[in-house]
């Protein structure tokens, strides 16, 4: 293997200096490296976007991303999103409309969602549903996490 | 679920107890765990051959056959049905039996490093012919897979009832239907993983893992190492999803335990999607031919069905091979009044990955197969589907079946005409009319069932099997500060039991669900059970945290008797409080429980220190029902399948928690869409497996699913103490069957029709092209 590199992960706004092989992704980097485990691993091909996290405020998969390309990017993983045990609004909505059970893949969805409507606060129910055929639940049949997300959007549009 | 009315918790759609958690990322799953020493596993690239040589680089650690010789092979037993048992090598013993079977275990510090090191091994295999088809095992000549397995054929069952050669003979019209149900994964989205630690102060082992089932995990890796259980802890921490790909034992784990003592150290394995697409377990593979025979009035009168379940290379442990095959002999008959009954049923092995229960268990395939006879002898009779079902289902309780069933109550007829009131068929038929004239061609589907839950001893001592699950057992403790815990021998992952069981127990002894935590997947922690599978746990271990609860309610009602000077009959438990019925008397609950830990000497005796209460149940077994309705719409060209709506009129009995009942039965329905439409693993004819990541095996998305119409009956049976039937597998049983009727209905006037699950575009645009007629 050739060299490990020093990189700094700047994890909800916490600094991470760490050294990896150019080869470790981002998701291993995040869960083993910075110790960060909410960010799941579902099945490292990019599909399943269990591992979603926001970096520069994108949604990205972590596990088809290195860790070295994120070095001095600011990464946002799902321990990052409350505040305390103050919960943000979609968090609550998803608790709310009962939008997971086993809540392997929840983390992955809060992601993507949070960083969809950051940028698009206005984006209409159709193509909500594109945006959440982005990522795979297997327990809820995607009706309650359909719920959860509009009603936390509108809650966030009456709220700005 | 007090007896004198209530106010209570039950049937209240209150938030989960699981949620705070799981939702901050604070949730606690196998992989999160740190290790010394990670496994990879070096897997068959081969469906059949020996190993002729395993050829490792320096310094590399190596586990292979050779050094497990002083443990047991997995071997399941099961006394009737002509079973053969079978022996399933922790790692593959000279011969290998599928692709995807661990050969070798390689142990490194870091996963990378492991992955490095499996690619580095040489592993030289003689292949041998495989056969991977189970009607090619079948045949006359073809390989076998083990060589005390003649024919291939593992388990064998069939049944007559004396009614069923009169009755056949007297029918009026023979109805055919040969139905396909391909191989299918479960595909929970946290894929299997194990973690073992030793502690070098006591010699204990604990393992770590993403199961539904830590007792008998336990049971079965001692007895395989040949350790006493004491010297093992089980834990199923948070488990990303089941649905029976995790209550089978998992070889990798018995590896795990072995390795962690001989290395007095903490080894773990995270299996990645591939090795549980290939190698983890496998589901669903079956043949079915069904013939009903008909009077003139379009009754069923006989029944008769020939089965043939893939089981793949091994026999899973604990409910083995044979579970689906003999399921499906037993249940075939589903909701439908019939007398004559005839069916023939077997389990063949393969050279595939071994198959083992997946949500519904059989059932999906069944009611595939029957509801496709009724929809055949629907169009054959000239009558609408649910008008050939109303004449069929059945309608009187108790009602014994064909094969010896006590059906309780409940609604099989209700359901199907709530679900057929919903839909509103008669402005669908208008509006498919007049979308056909257009060249759109929709359909609608129809399919009703039975959903046999909460299996109790005897149902399951009726297959004969070594391992008899059926009862479960629940602990009740209040500490003396009044916090409540309940431990649990089921194993939840996902089905909010923390939260329903807290709503039951919080009904008896007058205390908010907050105040009771439900402890589970801890074989430290908690009585022995079987654990979470067949929709059993909120029936068994609900009715065991009734029972046991109520106990509890005794005792804290005799406490309050004694510290207010009231007869223990008058004291209610409502609101944290114990009160005197008709009076201002109260104490606080917390005060009763500090009083039998520090007070005894206030009882003169009569009562016995601390609130420990515990209770077993098993019960005979229930039946769920459901009638599910799908609208779908074909593109003739592309043979692409939209679903357009999808309803479900369901009776699981008393409802605990409606939320929650509703996301068990929205999850089943989109996992019976899948089935349905998109998932398959496809095996090549040389056993290599095609569908290895999840953009070939095809989970669906929120863009595959439509929106889910729910209606609720709540039929009361006396079958369970909470009258609460189960509703864990009902929406995967169902769906599948609607959705390819449905189908059906739309490509009719092609004359063309699909026997296949999944009805794939592919197979769909074949059966347009094979048809006869243009519409």
């Amino acid at each position: 293997m050739s060299g490990k590199r020093d990189i700094v992960l700047n994890v909800n706004g916490r600094d991470h200096a760490i050294r990896v092989e150019p080869r470790r992704t981002l998701v291993d980097a995040i869960r083993e490296d910075c110790g960060l485990t909410g960010t799941h691993i579902g099945c490292e091909h990019g599909v399943c976007g269990a591992c979603t996290v926001l970096v520069d405020g994108g949604p990205v998969r972590a596990c088809l991303m290195f860790a070295v390309q994120a070095d001095g990017k600011a990464i946002r993983t799902v321990e990052g999103l409350a505040s305390g045990d103050e919960l943000t609004v979609l968090q609550r909505a998803f608790m709310e409309h009962h939008g997971l059970q086993c809540g392997f893949c929840t983390p992955g969805f809060l992601m993507l969602v949070t960083g969809v409507l950051e940028r698009e606060p206005d984006i209409g129910d159709d193509e909500l549903i594109d945006v959440l055929a982005s990522n795979l639940c297997r327990c809820t049949g995607y009706q309650n996490i359909i719920k959860a997300v509009r009603a936390a959007a509108r809650e966030l549009r009456a709220g700005a | 679920m007090s007896v004198a009315g209530t106010t209570g918790w039950v049937g209240r759609s209150i938030r989960r107890l699981e949620d705070p958690a799981l939702i901050a990322g604070r949730g606690r799953f196998t992989a999160d765990l740190p290790a010394a020493h990670r496994v990879r596993f070096v897997r068959s690239q081969h469906a059949a051959g020996r190993i002729a040589k395993i050829a490792a680089p320096h310094g590399a650690m190596v586990i292979t056959a050779a050094d497990l010789k002083d443990v047991k092979p997995i071997r399941p037993m099961l006394h009737k049905f002509d079973y053969v048992p079978i022996g399933q090598p922790v790692l593959a013993n000279e011969r290998v039996r599928f692709v995807g079977e661990a050969i070798a275990a390689v142990v490194a510090a870091s996963e990378a490093q492991a992955e490095d090191a499996v690619d580095a091994i040489e592993v030289d295999i003689a292949p041998a012919d495989p056969v991977i088809d189970a009607r090619a095992a079948l045949a006359a000549g073809a390989p076998l897979v083990h060589d005390e397995v003649a024919g291939n054929v593992i388990v064998k069952g069939a049944v007559e009832t004396p009614e069923f050669a009169a009755a056949r003979a007297g029918a009026d019209r023979l109805v055919h239907v040969e139905i396909r149900s391909r191989r299918q994964n479960a595909t929970p989205l946290e894929p299997r993983g194990g973690h073992a630690v030793f502690d070098p102060a006591s010699g204990r082992i604990t393992l770590t893992c993403a199961t539904q089932m830590p007792h008998l995990t336990r049971t079965a890796i001692a007895d395989l190492l040949g350790l006493p259980e004491a010297r093992l802890r089980v834990v199923a921490p948070d488990v990303g999803g089941g649905f029976g790909q995790k209550m089978s034992l998992a070889p990798e784990y018995v590896l795990l335990v072995w390795l962690a003592r001989k290395l007095q150290s903490s080894v773990a394995w995270s299996e990645d999607r591939r090795e549980n697409l290939i190698a983890s377990f496998h589901s669903r593979d079956q043949y079915l031919t069904l013939e009903g025979a008909f009077d003139r009035d379009a009754k069923l009168v006989a029944l008769s069905a020939d089965v043939t379940v893939n089981i793949g290379a091994y026999s899973c442990f604990p409910v083995t091979g044979a579970a689906e095959p003999l399921m499906c002999m037993v249940e075939l008959p589903g909701p439908y009044d019939v007398r004559g009954y005839r069916c023939s049923t077997r389990g063949v092995v393969t050279h595939t990955c071994p198959v083992a229960p997946y949500r519904g268990v059989a059932r999906p395939a069944i009611t595939f197969a029957l509801e496709r006879l009724m929809d055949r002898a629907a169009a054959a009779f000239g009558l609408e589907p649910s008008e050939l079902r109303r004449r069929n289902l059945i309608d009187r309780f108790p009602y014994v079946s064909a094969t010896g069933f006590t059906f309780d109550e409940a609604s099989y007829v209700e359901t199907m005409e709530l679900a057929v009131k919903q839909i509103d068929l008669p402005a669908f038929r208008a509006r498919q009319k007049e979308a056909r004239a257009r060249g759109r061609y929709l359909g609608i589907g129809l399919s009703t069932f039975s959903e046999r839950t909460g299996y109790g001893t005897p149902a399951f001592a009726a297959r004969g099997m070594e391992i008899t699950p059926g009862w479960e057992t629940v602990d009740i403790v209040m500490d003396p500060s009044g916090f409540v815990e309940a431990r649990i021998g089921s194993s939840p992952h996902g089905q909010g039991l923390r939260t329903t069981l807290a709503q039951i127990i919080a009904d008896e002894i007058g205390v908010e669900p907050r105040m009771i935590r439900v402890v589970h997947g801890d074989t430290d922690r908690t009585p022995y059970g079987f654990g979470t599978f067949a929709s059993r746990s909120l029936v068994i271990a609900g009715g065991a945290s009734l029972l046991a609860a109520r106990k509890v309610r005794r005792k804290l009602t005799k406490i309050a008797g004694h510290l207010l000077e009231a007869s223990a009959d008058d004291i209610v438990l409502e609101g944290g409080a114990a009160k005197v019925a008709g009076t201002d008397r109260s104490i606080p609950i917390a005060t009763l429980a500090r009083a039998a830990y520090h007070q005894l000497h206030r009882f003169k005796g009569e009562i016995e220190p601390g609130v420990v209460e515990s209770a077993t149940y098993d019960p005979g077994g229930t039946f769920s029902n459901a009638c599910h309705v799908a609208i779908v719409e074909v593109d003739a060209e592309t043979g692409r399948v939209t679903l357009e709506k999808f309803l479900a009129a369901e009776d699981a009995g008393r409802i605990i928690n409606p939320m929650i009942v509703d996301g068990q039965i929205h999850g089943g329905i989109a996992q019976g869409i899948g089935n349905a439409l998109l998932e398959e693993i496809v095996y090549d004819a040389t056993g290599n497996v095609l569908t290895t990541t999840l953009a070939d095996f095809l989970p669906p998305t929120a863009r595959e699913i439509p929106p889910i119409e729910l209606h609720h009956l709540e039929t009361m049976s006396e079958a369970t103490v909470t009258r609460a039937k189960g509703v864990g597998e009902g929406g995967t049983i169902g769906a599948p069957a609607a959705v390819i009727n449905a189908i059906n209905d739309a490509i009719a006037p092609f004359g063309a029709e699909i026997n296949e699950m999944p009805a794939t575009p592919q197979r769909v645009r074949a059966a347009l092209r094979a048809a006869e007629k243009r519409p």
